[in-house]
């Protein structure tokens, strides 16, 4: 005799789904590319639109600021590194604080662990980066830029990322059924969040004395070391790194315990 | 509600069931009825670990199957086969599994050359067959189905049906919300009656589905009582009780009680009844119905322009009903109304489920099939 309600939990469960899990990765992909000539192109279109659109108006203003770089392209290559770790992070964040309101019909009719779902989405997003991640070092390429073999750090850094996103993305999603609100604090968050990162600006440019409200951001962690391995030829910093998966871990747990607290009362709610 | 501590503002609580306590043994199939709101579907997520209870504890052996709604999980972009593979995923099964089901599937769903096509193409009918097999691909040990049978024609009715009654003989436990007095009867054994989160009767689907039917025509003033027959059957008498049946019986040619009766031979049904206070009108009304609670026919005195104008309290009525029985072999019974009007939901006095049985026997006329009889004249040239 098992109670039900013991079956919907536990990691062991999650791993019998690892079809669905894959299988659902899959399917998004095609469900974004059926019906559309360009197909997968689009997953790359609008982030090098974006860089380009940045390379172009900031360009003048920020060359000189990128030490230590030797390419006129410096600054292209500089905001490729670090949309390459921005990206992610907010794809992830955004689909994930709606993610059980979207899903609100399936859960309410289906018993399937729901753990599965921010794993669709971490699944679906390293995806989509390792797309961005090959475009990107084309890019490198045709710019000249050879990036040293600090760059075989990247993996580890991306997992840190996405481990990251993935646990601040579960914690506000599991609030935002309860409390609305959050889903657009997030969105208003994110938009900060971009300023507030050295994404398009270096961190040189903030005035000495303010620097450590950057220095606060655990973004600024992740895309430091994104650019210490791609652009600057350096290793990462490992404070930083284990600052940001201790981070993520903390954040991870809290969510699954969030998780399973609201068990009831979601389902109540949705 | 408090939240981790956090007290967050909760929408009025309510308890949407409380006291449900039941039992289902492997290979057995319970229905559960109910009006909107009688918390039958809460149960049923309840059952399917959906939702758990806030109080109580549910305890089940196996793997449990949920149909709460066909197509769930189905996107229209994709193929037959690539929902497939989606939506078994979505039941925890892997790719080898759900190929090793595929034939299954394909022969159930009947879709051909549509099954690699997107099922936004396909008709409902298509969907549902689709829907219906995936659900069903693998053999749960406790099936349960939400009123997804109500929908479809009646081959895929009658498929689905078939698949349940293949998965029972195997001791599939199977749960099923209706109000089909039809699928009820042939598929479940036993039926379970919610009423605003209470369970109010376990019985037989005939002595439930009576009683809800009772329910739901209930109104203000009225009462419900349920009497035990020798057969075990039970016997719903609904209504406010102004006037009542005092005998009832089926009479043959010979004014003798009829309680088997030859096809084709003309009885006669008395009905004596007593309004017990003044009333603006008084009707009667009679339905035959067979085993399975379908009526072969049914009219009252208001049809006829018969209605029994303010009767007084005390005064009496005794009907006489004459008929020839057209029917075929088997047993029937006899349903009695007494009412304002046309319809016992303008004013029901008392409603009689089960007042009178009988058995209709094959004596003098060739043989025949089917439940009614139609003396046909025959005749063949060469």
């Amino acid at each position: 005799m098992i109670p039900a309600m013991r079956q919907s939990f536990g990691l062991r469960r999650t791993w019998a789904y690892r079809y669905f899990v894959l299988s659902s990765i899959a399917t998004e992909l095609r469900l974004r590319v059926v019906g559309s000539r360009l197909g997968l192109v689009w997953l790359v279109v609008s982030p090098l639109l974006q860089v380009a659109m940045y390379a172009l108006v900031l360009s003048t203003v920020m060359r000189s600021r990128l030490p230590g770089v030797d390419n006129r392209f410096a600054y292209a290559i500089y905001l490729l590194a670090g949309f390459l770790a921005w990206y992610p992070f907010t794809e992830i964040v955004t689909r994930c604080v709606t993610l059980f309101l979207d899903n609100a019909n399936a859960l309410k009719k289906i018993a399937f662990p729901r753990t599965v779902l921010p794993l669709i989405v971490l699944g679906s997003a390293a995806f989509n980066n390792c797309v961005m991640i090959a475009v990107t070092a084309a890019a490198f390429l045709l710019m000249g830029h050879v990036p040293s073999w600090q760059a075989l750090w990247l993996p580890v850094l991306l997992l840190a990322n996405l481990a990251l996103a993935g646990g601040f993305g579960l914690c506000c999603g599991v609030l935002n059924v309860f409390i609305r609100d959050v889903g657009q604090l997030v969105q208003i968050g994110l938009q900060f969040g971009f300023w507030l990162t050295p994404i398009v600006y270096v961190i040189d440019i903030i005035p000495a004395s303010y620097r450590w409200v950057i220095g606060l951001n655990p973004m600024f962690w992740v895309l430091d070391n994104y650019h210490r391995v791609l652009v600057y030829d350096q290793p990462p910093d490992f404070g930083k790194l284990a600052a940001v998966v201790a981070l993520a871990l903390v954040l991870l747990l809290l969510g699954r315990f969030m998780l399973r607290q609201s068990q009831a009362e979601m389902m109540d709610t949705l | 509600m408090r939240w981790f501590g956090l007290p967050i503002p909760a929408p009025d609580e309510r308890w949407v069931l409380s006291d449900i306590s039941f039992r289902v043994d492997p290979g057995e199939a319970i229905g559960i009825a109910g009006r909107n709101g009688a918390g039958k579907s809460t149960l049923l997520k309840m059952i399917a670990g959906i939702t758990r209870p806030s109080a109580g504890r549910i305890a089940l052996s196996g793997r449990v199957a949920a149909i709460l709604e066909l197509g769930m999980g189905f996107s229209g972009e994709l193929t037959g086969r690539q929902n497939t593979f989606h939506a078994a995923g979505m039941m925890g099964f892997n790719q080898s599994e759900i190929e090793g089901a595929l034939e299954d599937i394909t022969g159930f769903a009947e879709l051909g050359a549509f099954f690699d096509q997107p099922i936004r193409t396909y008709s409902s009918g298509m969907q549902m067959r689709l829907a219906f097999a995936v659900a069903t691909a693998f053999r749960p040990d406790i099936l349960i189905v939400d009123e997804a049978l109500a929908v479809g024609d009646a081959y895929f009715q009658h498929k689905s049906m078939e698949r349940i009654r293949r998965f029972q003989a195997k001791g599939t436990s199977l749960i099923l919300v209706s109000h089909d007095k039809v699928a009820l009867q042939s598929l479940c054994t036993r039926a379970i009656l919610l009423d605003n989160g209470q369970m109010v009767r376990d019985g037989t689907p005939e002595a439930v589905l009576d009683y809800y039917n009772a329910l739901i025509a209930q109104k203000k003033g009225e009462t419900i009582t349920t009497e035990t027959l020798e057969d075990g059957r039970m016997r719903t008498i609904s209504g406010t009780r102004q006037a009542v049946i005092e005998h009832a019986a089926l009479e043959d040619a010979a004014s003798k009680p009829a309680d088997t009766v030859a096809v084709g031979a003309t009885v006669t049904l008395v009905v004596k009844a007593r309004a017990v206070e003044a009333l603006p009108s008084l009707v009667l009304g009679y339905a035959i119905k067979d085993r399975l609670g379908q009526t072969f026919f049914g009219t009252n005195t208001a049809f006829s322009g018969q209605v029994i104008e303010a009767p007084q309290a005390g005064d009496t009525a005794t009907f006489r009903i004459t008929f020839p029985v057209m029917l075929g072999p088997g047993t029937y019974s006899i349903a009695l109304a007494l009412s304002a009007g046309e319809s016992h939901l303008d004013a029901n006095y008392e409603w009689r489920d089960l007042a009178l049985m009988f058995d209709v026997v094959n004596l003098d006329k060739p043989a025949f099939d089917g439940k009614m009889f139609m003396p046909p004249v025959i005749t063949v040239e060469r």
